[in-house]
């Protein structure tokens, strides 16, 4: 059985390897969801109040507090704008996203 | 292996009399089933309950139809319903009742005991005369009547299932175990 | 020690003997009284576990299935439409593959309202992936709670202890309960292969492709089908300590037996009494009472009956549109292995309709005189 902390895929080769019951083996870190995005949010650093509603309202742990200001894990954001929609003093907004 | 039937109203403690006469018979190592009329119980209702005893273990788990012999909790009964129903020839009838057996009109292949069970429970302060407690002294009687154990036996069961006023029950149970013994 | 205790009693002193640590349960007519005891049990220190009020029999088992994937032992009592409402938590609780152990009073399904015995209630969760014992006496149901818990949690596969209202529900019996110590020795507390806890945190039971799915369902089969060995071994060991093998059947007479009863539930003990009384008669009859249904004890079946001229299988259920539930397992069982020998359907007791010895002598004295049956059902004590 594959080490339970690999950020990897989990494909079984053989009937050994399936767990007895339907549980997470590995955790999702391989999964970079931020692939899904096509809008993106920016925070305006400059207006923000440090609230920690963002970080807190992020359905996919996304935001990460870094030096007690939020920053975005891109690898992760799907780019649903719930923090931008949440965010009390305006500083977070969604821009098109260019690839 | 010897059936009976008890016959008594929703609350008088009809089912708990078969289950202390179950205890007291399985303390010298008898078979016994004792259940209640399958269903609903209202209180005031005519309600049954059956024992089966054995020395065998019992596997018939289908109900009683012809019993070996009844118990009358309840003397009114006796006018409601047909309280010899499917009862074998020259069994038993066991009646709470302050009349001699002969002033019942029963069919003479059947044999009638009564026992005065109201009056024991009251004197023993167990109940009220309108709502008498009367299953230890009616099971003092049947175990009497029955031969089915000995005293000792049925008062150890009595101690056991009863935790109200246990000495008073106890005492019921002997006095209508001794008086059961006129027909013995 | 030897007690007089009724049937619901038998199944709280079985959960109460286990130590189980967590008991959820919503009340039911004719279960009500299990679950009273096991809270008077849990209030009184005579049984340390967490008793959970619930707002339903689906919450019950969404409890136990909570408690068990925590490692908890988890218990659990209910009947008919409570069963049915669980129907959801059942095949969960198979698939996350917790070792719950629940108790059902087989009452039948309304309406009519009813709240009398027939095995309708437990057979329509027949593919949930519960295990299924069907108890004849109020011993049984002590001793098989105890035995059901040391195989499901082998197995990471629930149980059901299954016995009749009223017939075994409400009436007393003498019952040897097992001895703590003994018990102890005989069922040491659960340990899960996996379990919910904050040091190894897992999610269970999440979304799983058509790329997993099936590999679970075949494992899961998998030890189904060990099932019935461990229940064997498990049964000899209990009578080792005990004195009173548990096993997958309880054949009475099987072996010169030109015809084979096939019975279940508190009818499979009836039926003795009825084939003692046709065997002075001269007859040649047996009783084969199946005592697990699932996992279907198909080897002691065939085993048992191999010798027979014909099987009279006698349910206390129906599958509507097709035949009685036991009759189509015992068909699937021989099939192959019969040479062409009848199994002759009679459908029994429902609602609460009572089986007596006399009901096994008309189904006897059927299957003598017909070569074949004349129908997939032949009813018996109906009034048809």
């Amino acid at each position: 059985m594959p080490k339970k902390r690999d950020a990897k895929k989990i494909n079984f080769t053989s009937i050994a390897e399936v767990p007895t019951m339907p549980m997470s083996l590995g955790s999702m870190l391989w999964n970079k969801t931020g692939t899904w995005r096509n809008i993106r949010p920016e925070i305006k650093l400059e207006d923000c109040i440090q609230c920690g509603i963002c970080w807190k309202f992020c359905p996919d742990m996304s935001i990460l507090i870094e030096n007690e200001w939020p920053v975005v894990d891109y690898d992760f954001c799907k780019g649903c704008g719930i923090c931008a929609e949440e965010c009390p003093a305006k500083c977070i907004v969604m821009v098109e996203e260019r690839k | 292996m010897i059936e009976i039937r008890f016959h008594g109203r929703g609350g008088q403690g009809t089912v708990v009399a078969s289950k202390i006469l179950a205890d007291a018979l399985a303390q010298e190592d008898n078979y016994v089933q004792a259940y209640p009329e399958f269903g609903v119980e209202r209180r005031g209702s005519p309600v049954v309950a059956f024992i089966r005893i054995d020395s065998k273990p019992i596997y018939d788990k289908s109900r009683i139809y012809a019993p070996d012999h009844v118990v009358v909790v309840d003397p009114t009964l006796v006018e409601a319903i047909d309280v010899t129903e499917g009862l074998k020839d020259g069994g038993w009838i066991i009646i709470n009742s302050d009349k001699k057996p002969g002033e019942f009109a029963f069919p003479s292949k059947f044999k009638v005991a009564t026992v005065n069970a109201t009056e024991i429970a009251v004197r023993n302060k167990l109940g009220s005369l309108a709502a008498p407690i009367v299953n230890t002294a009616i099971v003092g009687v049947v175990t009497r009547i029955l031969g089915l154990t000995k005293l000792d036996s049925l008062l150890k069961a009595v101690g056991d299932a009863i935790s109200i006023k246990p000495e008073n029950n106890k005492t019921a149970a002997s006095e209508a175990y001794e008086q059961a013994g006129d027909y013995c | 020690m030897k007690k007089v205790i009724m049937g619901n009693h038998a199944l709280s002193y079985g959960a109460m003997l286990a130590r189980s640590q967590v008991i959820a349960a919503y009340p039911i007519t004719p279960q009500t009284q299990v679950v009273e005891l096991l809270s008077e049990m849990c209030a009184d220190g005579t049984l340390d576990a967490k008793f959970i009020k619930v707002e339903s029999e689906h919450s019950a088992m969404a409890a136990c299935i909570g408690a068990s994937a925590a490692g908890a032992r988890a218990f659990t009592a209910t009947s008919a439409q409570g069963l049915a409402l669980m129907h959801e938590m059942l095949h969960w609780a198979a698939g996350e593959r917790v070792p719950v152990v629940m108790g059902n009073v087989n009452r039948a399904m309304a309406p009519g309202w009813t709240i009398w015995a027939d095995q309708n209630d437990s057979l329509s969760q027949r593919d949930t992936g519960w295990m299924q014992y069907y108890c004849a006496s109020n011993q049984e149901v002590v001793d098989t709670v105890l035995q059901a818990f040391k195989v499901s949690e082998a197995l990471s596969i629930p149980s059901m202890v299954i016995l009749d209202a009223f017939a075994l529900s409400h009436t007393y019996e003498v019952v040897d309960i097992p001895e703590a110590a003994k018990v102890d020795a005989y069922l040491p507390p659960f340990r899960p292969l996996y379990k919910l806890t904050p040091s190894d945190p897992r999610a269970f039971g999440g979304l799983t492709s058509p790329e997993h799915y099936m590999e679970l369902r075949y494992k899961l089969q998998k030890d189904m089908e060990k099932a019935p060995a461990l229940i064997e071994a498990t049964g000899r060991e209990f009578e080792k300590i005990f004195g009173r093998y548990l096993g997958l059947v309880d054949p009475y007479l099987c072996e010169d037996a030109e015809i084979i009863l096939v019975t279940s539930g508190t009818a499979g003990y009836t039926a003795r009494v009825a084939v003692d009384a046709m065997r002075a008669a001269g007859t040649k009859v047996g009783n084969l009472r199946i005592k697990v249904f699932r996992p279907f004890p198909f080897e002691a079946v065939r085993k048992y009956t191999a010798a027979a001229k014909k099987i009279a299988v006698v349910d206390r259920n129906i599958s509507y549109g097709h035949h009685g539930i036991f009759s189509q397992e015992l068909k699937s069982a021989v099939y192959g292995h019969a040479d062409g020998k009848p199994v002759f359907g009679f459908i029994a007791g429902l609602g609460g309709r009572d089986i007596t010895p006399a009901s096994f002598k008309e189904v006897v004295d059927y299957a003598i005189a017909h070569e074949q049956p004349e129908a997939e059902i032949v009813w018996i004590g109906a009034k048809i």
